[in-house]
């Protein structure tokens, strides 16, 4: 994957987690995943859509998740709140939006976020589609960023006519 | 004055809402989605609205046409991850008086809500 799409996600992170929590992030080096196990116990999924297409996932430990909810909200949420997943997917939602305003001459569009709550749950994604982690670290604790976006092949005039005849015989 | 805040993260509008009471505004009213903003605009006779774009039922641009339709003078604010110049210029021609990139500080939006009803003649 091309690092023009990974560098974006280290400077969105860092803005979104100093602007909203004024909680500095230090970012590692980042590594491909070669597994669907989530990094941590907490997935706040994003998918986007348009001339990248893929998603990205903000992965984290329970004890991180409780810290940086509780500094988001301005008081401890329980984990079984609608309101605790309501926070992580607002993060990852400012994560991906910050990112992509940074993907030059891309026309792309996310989703709204979806909240996976539960130890050792995996996140599948597209076989092709290579994952990128940025593990981080902060005085909440750790987490990470799982990158998986790909560029969208653009549809020729030849295609438009065969997807035309497609949907004209199905 | 009379502020609706639309947003389907109930995070976000409490956010907004701890903004706004620290600068006076108490009469807020909040929605989910366009569509939920729709049904309570009625009732609520808003005088100000912060709207989110990305949202599930009816995104916020959607909402800010088919509510320009029928209001062309309610000042409207797009708080919003959608920072790209091309979605900016969207929201302006689909009536947005003023707008506010997440994340945001709660100085940046207290400025963009005063400057927003100076320019539409609002008194606050």
């Amino acid at each position: 994957m091309d690092a023009a799409y990974i560098t974006p996600f280290v400077a969105s992170i860092q803005n979104v987690f100093g602007t909203m929590l004024q909680l500095p992030v230090e970012v590692g080096d980042p590594r491909l995943l070669k597994s669907d196990k989530a990094s941590h116990d907490i997935s706040g999924i994003i998918g986007m859509t348009g001339t990248l297409s893929g998603s990205v996932v903000l992965s984290l430990p329970q004890e991180t998740a409780d810290a940086i909810v509780a500094l988001f909200c301005g008081e401890r949420i329980d984990a079984d709140s609608p309101d605790f997943a309501d926070a992580i997917g607002e993060l990852v939602n400012m994560i991906s939006g910050g990112a992509k305003a940074s993907f030059e001459g891309q026309d792309v569009s996310i989703s709204c976020p979806n909240v996976v709550i539960g130890p050792g749950h995996k996140v599948s994604r597209p076989s092709d589609i290579p994952c990128v982690v940025i593990p981080c670290t902060t005085d909440c604790g750790e987490l990470a960023i799982e990158v998986a976006i790909r560029e969208t092949a653009p549809s020729t005039p030849a295609d438009a006519n065969a997807d035309a005849s497609a949907n004209a015989t199905a | 004055m009379r502020i609706m805040l639309i947003d389907d993260s109930k995070t976000m509008r409490n956010i907004q809402k701890s903004v706004l009471k620290q600068l006076g505004y108490t009469e807020m009213e909040e929605a989910c989605d366009g569509q939920d903003a729709l049904s309570k605009i009625g009732a609520f006779d808003p005088e100000l609205l912060l709207v989110d774009w990305n949202m599930p039922v009816m995104d916020g641009l959607t909402f800010v046409k088919t509510f320009r339709q029928h209001n062309k003078t309610t000042p409207i604010i797009m708080v919003t991850t959608e920072a790209e110049k091309s979605r900016v210029i969207e929201a302006i021609k689909a009536g947005v008086n003023n707008y506010v990139v997440k994340p945001f500080t709660p100085d940046l939006l207290s400025q963009r809500i005063d400057e927003t009803l100076q320019r539409c003649g609002v008194k606050s």
